[in-house]
């Protein structure tokens, strides 16, 4: 297979790609919908262009689209691609084979899933040297190494050995980036390369696509949610909606200085380039007596797969406490053992030892039907309003069913309280006989915050409740969150791995790492003034720092 | 260039368009599921058209007979045995000069409504006890399943034989010991069903809200768990009703002169030299029976998806 263009970098004027009237649209059993009208932009050689825009604005569309990879029914409709002056739109997929991987090359959106699962690693990315004939054989396998080595993989020996399970996801995006670049192609497309991964990892691995963009002078395509990830790592932004571009131009211009309505909406919506400060709990948080502690919890341990050898310890003396009408925030990487401390304060797992208090009543003590009672006092609401909610039942259906198991209300007090409580969550009154599966994301989680509240419980325990949600639909839902708790003075268990929510949503925070409480205070001392190294890290890695906005301070100028 | 297909980004992973802020998005997510396989609302496929209307004539028979003969199915008609098929007789008669297609007529009711019965006892009796080990776990799944194991290890028409023997001939006590086979079948689906249920995050959420294990049980785990079960249900109706036609052949189902499918078959194979479609009729509506019913609980299946 010969490639019909030859990945030479181009000269610093032409663009690398040139996308005009790019037209893409779905065909399906109802018709056909376009998700991409008219888009025209340029990448240009070593230059980071950023495509942000909402779920459903057609950025992912837009990327597939350019490699010829859109999913089934997808159909690129008109508008030209032309790649180092060639168009390629409308190449067949066996000719685009040629291109793919030398010429241009993506970076997929999960790790998880886009590796060969029964491959080694090192096979994998000789593999693709070997169908390009790059190199083959043990040739190709020593060029692996070698590149598992330039994505700052250690023992890349090893590593190349190894099967993509016994990866953690950022050594897995890592490998995924080094069969990306493999073929040194000039023009990167990475599909929100890091919404999978924590902070911490998102920020090495897009350290490391900036530095092989320096070191090849590859251009990269960033396809991103993330604002602040734009902000800190492209030159050039350009923001969909709607599949229309609503604002393209320099990264600081349009930063500073937004024209479109749209723009404008996202950057104040978006937590890590405008911080709020938290409007003040309704019972001030610097309130005295220890009694007014809602939420105790004493060295908390919590071991898994004791007994059958070399058990591991998840949670390992965890304490803190929490005021009534306060938000506490747990933070930490994944593993950090912040879910599991929150299932054991709710309640769905016994602790190997330590105790909570919720309330003043010990959890350890209570059992069946008390444990029971306790439910009304502390609810949870889950990260993901795609599992939490029974597709089966009606919106009504699912507000009403805590309900249906404490109080003793006639159909129509039932069917009132319901109405009342999805008005009290923002929801129109005429979701309530449609199934979850017609909601929306944001909705289908005010639908889970509805059916917390129903019980008019005390405290309520946020497990990742916002990261799955755009940052407009988040903003609102924090809003949202914030509302509630100074009309019903609710307490509030936040579980987040995103500072920039965490500053703006609570009062105190905790952090946790491998399990073990690393630091916990108010959230401007520990922001302002961390005192553990990791804590430092944390914040340090929160994009969206380059460009502090004038009407906020940023994280480091705020103490 | 497998590195780089597996490199495709797959649509129902998208995470960020599944996150949807309008309903349209949502469609696509369906479309894109859908595309390849059968739909949520199939186009007419005429094979499933056929089974249903096999299907539906079967059932007709089954109700009224005698809307499809003139000739009575347990009175033979004097001197007119062992008719070769003509316009009076469509399939002939056999050696009593009963008429063969008013016998397959009005069998239709004893193969149906056994594998009705057999399908619902197994319904029954392994949703129950499935469910039971995919929700309680530990010992008493332990127990349950291993039990289960046990009986998936005897052969089914071995086990169907022993209950026989054990309570007697008899249509009904066919019906049973066919039921009592399928049973293990059932239980085994329905613990998994329950068990992947269970673990979602949506069940734990309704224990969160104060639901008894019972409630939950009947509000979450079963209208979750039971869309497979349902065309496994259809699936093993075929499968009971050649397992009928089996014992009534070996004479272990209803006594003659009823006239039962597989007894049919059974009559007519000492006149398979000279009278072969006394075996082959009913033989043959067996078959295309079972398949019809395979074909249709296909397309239950796929809708439940």
């Amino acid at each position: 297979m010969t490639a019909p263009i030859i990945g030479t970098i181009a000269e610093e004027s032409a663009p690398i790609l040139d996308v005009a009237g790019l037209v893409v649209a779905y065909r399906d059993r109802s018709g056909q919908r376009t998700v991409v009208h008219d888009i025209d932009f340029e990448v240009r050689a070593g230059e980071v262009v950023a495509l942000v825009g909402e779920s459903g604005s057609g950025k992912s569309s837009t990327a597939q689209a350019l490699i010829g990879l859109l999913p089934e029914g997808g159909i690129l409709q008109q508008g030209t691609i032309r790649l180092n002056g060639q168009d390629i739109a409308g190449w067949p997929q066996k000719r685009l084979d040629g291109i793919r991987g030398s010429v241009i090359s993506l970076v997929p959106q999960d790790p998880g899933n886009s590796l060969n699962p029964v491959r080694t690693i090192g096979e994998q990315i000789a593999e693709i040297l070997t169908v390009h004939g790059w190199a083959s054989g043990a040739a190709a396998r020593a060029q692996a190494i070698e590149l598992l080595e330039r994505v700052g993989l250690s023992q890349p020996q090893l590593r190349a050995r190894q099967y993509p399970h016994e990866l953690s996801g950022g050594m897995r995006q890592r490998v995924l980036i080094a069969i990306a670049i493999a073929l040194k192609p000039s023009l990167i497309i990475a599909d929100e390369p890091t919404s999978a991964l924590d902070v911490t990892v998102q920020r090495h691995i897009l350290d490391l696509i900036d530095d092989l963009r320096r070191e090849y002078g590859t251009a990269v395509l960033l396809v991103t949610h993330d604002l602040g990830v734009a902000a800190d790592r492209s030159d050039r932004l350009i923001v969909l909606q709607h599949g229309r571009i609503q604002e393209q131009g320099h990264t600081a211009n349009i930063l500073a200085n937004p024209q479109s309505n749209y723009t404008r909406r996202l950057l104040a919506d978006a937590p890590s380039l405008n911080a709020r400060p938290k409007t003040p709990p309704v019972h001030p948080v610097a309130s005295t007596a220890p009694a007014d502690d809602i939420v105790v919890v004493d060295r908390l341990v919590q071991d898994f797969g004791a007994g059958r050898g070399g058990g591991f310890r998840a949670v390992d003396d965890v304490s803190f406490r929490v005021r009534r009408g306060s938000t506490h925030a747990i933070v930490g990487e994944s593993g950090s053992g912040k879910t599991t401390t929150i299932r054991i304060v709710s309640a769905f797992q016994k602790p190997t030892s330590g105790q909570v208090l919720i309330d003043g009543l010990d959890l350890a003590s209570l059992r069946g039907e008390a444990l029971r009672q306790l439910r009304k006092k502390i609810q949870l609401v889950y990260q993901n309003p795609y599992g939490s909610l029974d597709p089966r039942q009606t919106i009504t259906g699912i507000v009403e069913e805590p309900l249906l198991n404490f109080e003793r209300l006639s159909r129509r007090e039932r069917l009132a309280k319901v109405a009342a409580t999805l008005d009290k969550v923002r929801l129109p009154a005429d979701i309530s006989q449609r199934r979850p599966h017609a909601l929306s994301g944001g909705q289908r989680q005010r639908v889970a915050i509805a059916r917390a509240l129903v019980l008019d419980p005390q405290i309520l325990v946020l497990d990742e409740a916002v990261s799955a949600l755009d940052v407009t639909v988040q903003a609102q839902i924090l809003d949202l969150l914030g509302e509630l708790q100074r009309e019903l003075g609710l307490t509030y268990l936040f579980v987040s791995h995103d500072l920039a929510v965490v500053r703006q949503i609570a009062d105190t925070v905790s952090v946790l790492n491998v399990g073990q409480l690393v630091e916990t205070g108010r959230v401007e001392d520990v922001f302002s003034n961390p005192s553990s190294p990791y804590t430092r890290e944390l914040i340090d890695a929160v994009p969206g720092k380059k460009f502090p906005r004038a009407t906020a301070p940023a994280l480091t100028s705020a103490g | 260039m497998a590195t780089i297909e597996t490199a495709r980004p797959d649509p129902d992973l998208d995470a960020s368009d599944r996150k949807v802020s309008v309903s349209p998005v949502t469609l696509e997510t369906d479309a894109h599921e859908n595309t390849g396989t059968v739909g949520r609302f199939p186009r007419i496929q005429p094979g499933l058209f056929v089974a249903c209307l096999i299907l539906a004539l079967a059932i007709l028979w089954a109700l009224v007979p005698g809307l499809f003969t003139i000739y009575d199915p347990v009175q033979g008609l004097p001197g007119q045995h062992l008719r070769p098929p003509s316009a009076t007789h469509l399939l002939g008669t056999d050696s009593l000069g009963r008429d063969l297609y008013a016998r397959i007529v009005y069998g239709a009711i004893h193969s149906l409504s056994g594998a009705l019965a057999a399908v619902g006892i197994a319904l029954v009796a392994g949703t129950a006890l499935g469910v039971l080990a995919g929700s309680f776990g530990g010992r008493i799944e332990t127990v349950i399943m291993r039990l289960v194991d046990v009986m998936l290890s005897i052969p089914d028409l071995l086990l169907s034989l022993s209950i026989i023997v054990l309570l007697g001939f008899g249509t009904v006590n066919a019906a049973i010991a066919v039921g009592c086979t399928l049973i293990a079948k059932f239980a085994r689906l329905v613990r998994s069903e329950v068990v992947t249920v269970r673990r979602s995050e949506y069940v734990e959420a309704a224990f969160g809200s104060g639901g008894t294990f019972l409630k939950v049980l009947w509000r979450h785990i079963l209208p979750n768990s039971l869309t497979s079960v349902i065309a496994f249900a259809a699936l093993q109706a075929g499968w009971a009703i050649l397992q009928l036609a089996t014992l009534g052949f070996l004479g272990y189902g209803a006594p003659p002169p009823t006239p039962e499918w597989g007894l049919l078959i059974a009559e007519g194979r000492n006149y398979i030299a000279t009278a072969w479609w006394l075996t082959a009729a009913p033989g043959l509506v067996v078959v295309l029976v079972v398949i019809s019913i395979n074909r249709i609980s296909r397309a239950i299946g796929s809708i439940g998806k």
